[in-house]
């Protein structure tokens, strides 16, 4: 592989997307997006006793699934890289614990999905593993009862909030293969424009995407036109504004081939999700149902894929912290 | 970011990108909403003075009252969407402080009786009665040392 | 029950439902407009509640719009003002600490008691809409 510019990889014998798996909860069911989605949940505790072990089981389940399509037995993925929003990343490592893979847990809040495929294609074109599993999971019921507040109390969601994907994403690359192939990565450096406000992620984390794009475009050379689709991950409505303005200012009109995955995963008017989806999952669920599908029918042939994440916790929100931002980013080629 | 040269000027765009609370109509809500709840305290005011009960008595009642209608929501799983709904117009009530204890209780469940319903129980509500007592407290002394 | 509801004291309804959305709509604007969470403002409001209570200003406002003034949470500050003020009447000083939770008794040990049982019975639930 090789460097390019200052945050980018391109690599010299491209991994291949095998398969991918996705698994949604109920309101993600009602979407616009349900009939690209392995499984549509209507319960949210998929039969568990508590919000933290249906995330565990949707994220278990979404792997085995992703492995079983690709064909590829499970003692030869080499390394699983997953991560998901609870503390210590619990659901990722209690749901995968019995899967008897090299297991990285990696953190990297909404951005995990793509900080996930980065990290397994460095490996695969390093030469350390043939075969790799990425995955991530979100939930609405254990976020909400982690980052906000109890389910049942009686608040309203201001318009800038942003709704938690109940779901789960999983990949696997592999070494060869017939394509989608991971051409590029370009990892973000972490932005903070000084957002305090923890019901506008989609406005702290858009800076951190802006920086990437920009970056990516510099590296490579490329400009916005180049790709089919440029697609983020969860800045919602005002995030995927706030993105199309800034990169204007920077002299780069990206709105004819842009969205971001938490406008498309819900129906604003109908859903009552205010400013769109979040969430390890909404970047997940997204592509590794929607988008794997258009690149399958050829309907889209190069995708930017920009997976954001708000580096922040209850803590640091408590303590009136800013929320950092941060922008990964992967060229997905046929 | 080069374009946005302080976190200020970051801010002031963003606040004009995002879209207010619908103002009027929350208010709307609220107002008719806590106002209706103030009425049905009333009645059981009333009801309570027509058998004859002392004001302090009828009073507990009514909050007793209140308190249960409020937790029976809840625990129905109908209040947040009341509380949706009307915002304010059922925090600000008694309903309200209620649903602050009932919702974690049940939340926190998963973390056991103790620890989790047991503790949990005022993350919402705790911050009201320590503020509250507390402050009873000092206009207490307060009129100690005046009498 | 007739005669109950020939002694229904229509203008108390009134003043009662006007005073209790004002204190909410007054609660909604600071929701809306300073993000301020919902836990600070129910302490804000029992605070004030509490002061007024005790600078025996909140009790003009009971006296004229009944439930109105007592069932919003302002009202259960005053409560626990009105409860320390009697106690210390009656008992001196250390009834500033028996007289506001002994007043306010009831409401506090029903959520209590009631949350409690909630969580035996119940389970939360997804906002589907």
């Amino acid at each position: 592989m090789q460097k390019l510019g200052k945050q980018t990889i391109k690599f010299d014998n491209p991994p291949t997307i095998t398969s991918t798996a996705s698994i949604v909860g109920p309101k993600e069911s009602d979407g616009p997006l349900a009939s690209y989605f392995d499984k549509c949940l209507d319960d949210e505790f998929w039969g568990e006793e508590t919000w933290e072990k249906a995330e565990s089981k949707i994220i278990k389940e979404t792997v085995s699934l992703a492995i079983n399509k690709s064909g590829i037995s499970s003692q030869n993925i080499d390394y699983c890289f997953a991560g998901d929003l609870l503390n210590q990343c619990i659901s990722s490592s209690f749901g995968l614990r019995e899967l008897n893979i090299p297991f990285f847990g990696i953190f990297g809040a909404c951005s995990t999905f793509v900080e996930g495929l980065s990290l397994g294609s460095v490996f695969i074109d390093g030469g350390a593993a043939q075969n790799v599993l990425c995955a991530t999971s979100s939930h609405f019921c254990s976020a909400e009862k982690q980052f906000r507040f109890p389910l049942e109390l009686g608040n309203q969601r201001p318009p800038t909030s942003q709704w938690t994907v109940t779901g789960s994403g999983a990949v696997v690359l592999s070494k060869s293969g017939n394509g989608p192939f991971i051409t590029h990565i370009t990892s973000g450096k972490i932005v903070d424009l000084g957002i305090k406000d923890a019901n506008n992620m989609g406005a702290a984390m858009a800076p951190a995407a802006v920086d990437t794009l920009l970056t990516h475009f510099q590296d490579t050379g490329r400009a916005p036109s180049y790709y089919d689709l440029i697609l983020t991950g969860d800045l919602g409505h005002i995030g995927k504004e706030i993105t199309i303005d800034m990169m204007k200012t920077h002299g780069y009109n990206i709105k004819s081939n842009y969205n971001d995955c938490g406008v498309l995963i819900f129906d604003k008017a109908t859903q009552d999700t205010h400013s769109g989806g979040s969430g390890c999952a909404c970047c997940g669920t997204v592509f590794s149902g929607y988008v794997f599908q258009q690149l399958q029918q050829k309907k889209v042939q190069k995708v930017l894929l920009i997976a954001t994440g708000a580096l922040t916790n209850s803590t640091s929100a408590q303590q009136g912290e800013t929320i950092p931002g941060i922008a990964h980013a992967v060229s997905i080629e046929l | 970011m080069d374009n946005f040269e302080t976190a200020k000027q970051y801010q002031t765009y963003v606040d004009k990108k995002s879209p207010n609370s619908p103002i009027v109509k929350d208010c709307f809500n609220a107002f008719w909403v806590g106002g209706l709840i103030c009425c049905i305290g009333q009645i059981i005011l009333d009801i309570c003075k027509a058998k004859g009960l002392s004001i302090d008595l009828s009073g507990t009642i009514c909050s007793v009252v209140l308190i249960g209608l409020s937790a029976l929501l809840t625990g129905l799983n109908l209040f947040n969407r009341i509380g949706k709904f009307a915002g304010a117009g059922s925090l600000i009530p008694i309903t309200g402080f209620a649903n602050s204890i009932v919702s974690p209780a049940m939340e926190y469940k998963s973390e056991g009786y103790v620890m989790g319903v047991g503790a949990k129980m005022f993350t919402v509500a705790g911050p009201v009665l320590v503020y509250g007592i507390s402050t009873s407290i000092l206009v207490g002394i307060i009129y100690f040392i005046l009498m | 029950m007739s005669d109950f509801f020939s002694n229904i004291d229509w203008m108390q309804y009134l003043w009662c439902f006007i005073v209790g959305g004002v204190l909410c709509i007054i609660a909604q604007i600071l929701i809306d407009k300073t993000k301020l969470t919902p836990a600070r403002v129910l302490v804000l409001y029992v605070t004030v509640g509490a002061v007024l209570g005790g600078l025996g200003i909140y009790k003009y406002l009971v006296d004229f719009a009944g439930a109105g003034a007592t069932v919003p949470l302002t009202g259960f500050g005053y409560n626990l003002s009105k409860g320390a003020i009697e106690a210390v009447k009656e008992t001196g000083f250390i009834g500033a600490f028996t007289g506001g939770v002994k007043a306010s008794a009831g409401g506090i040990a029903a959520a209590v008691f009631f949350g409690y049982i909630a969580s035996l019975i119940a389970k939360p639930k997804i906002k589907k809409q």
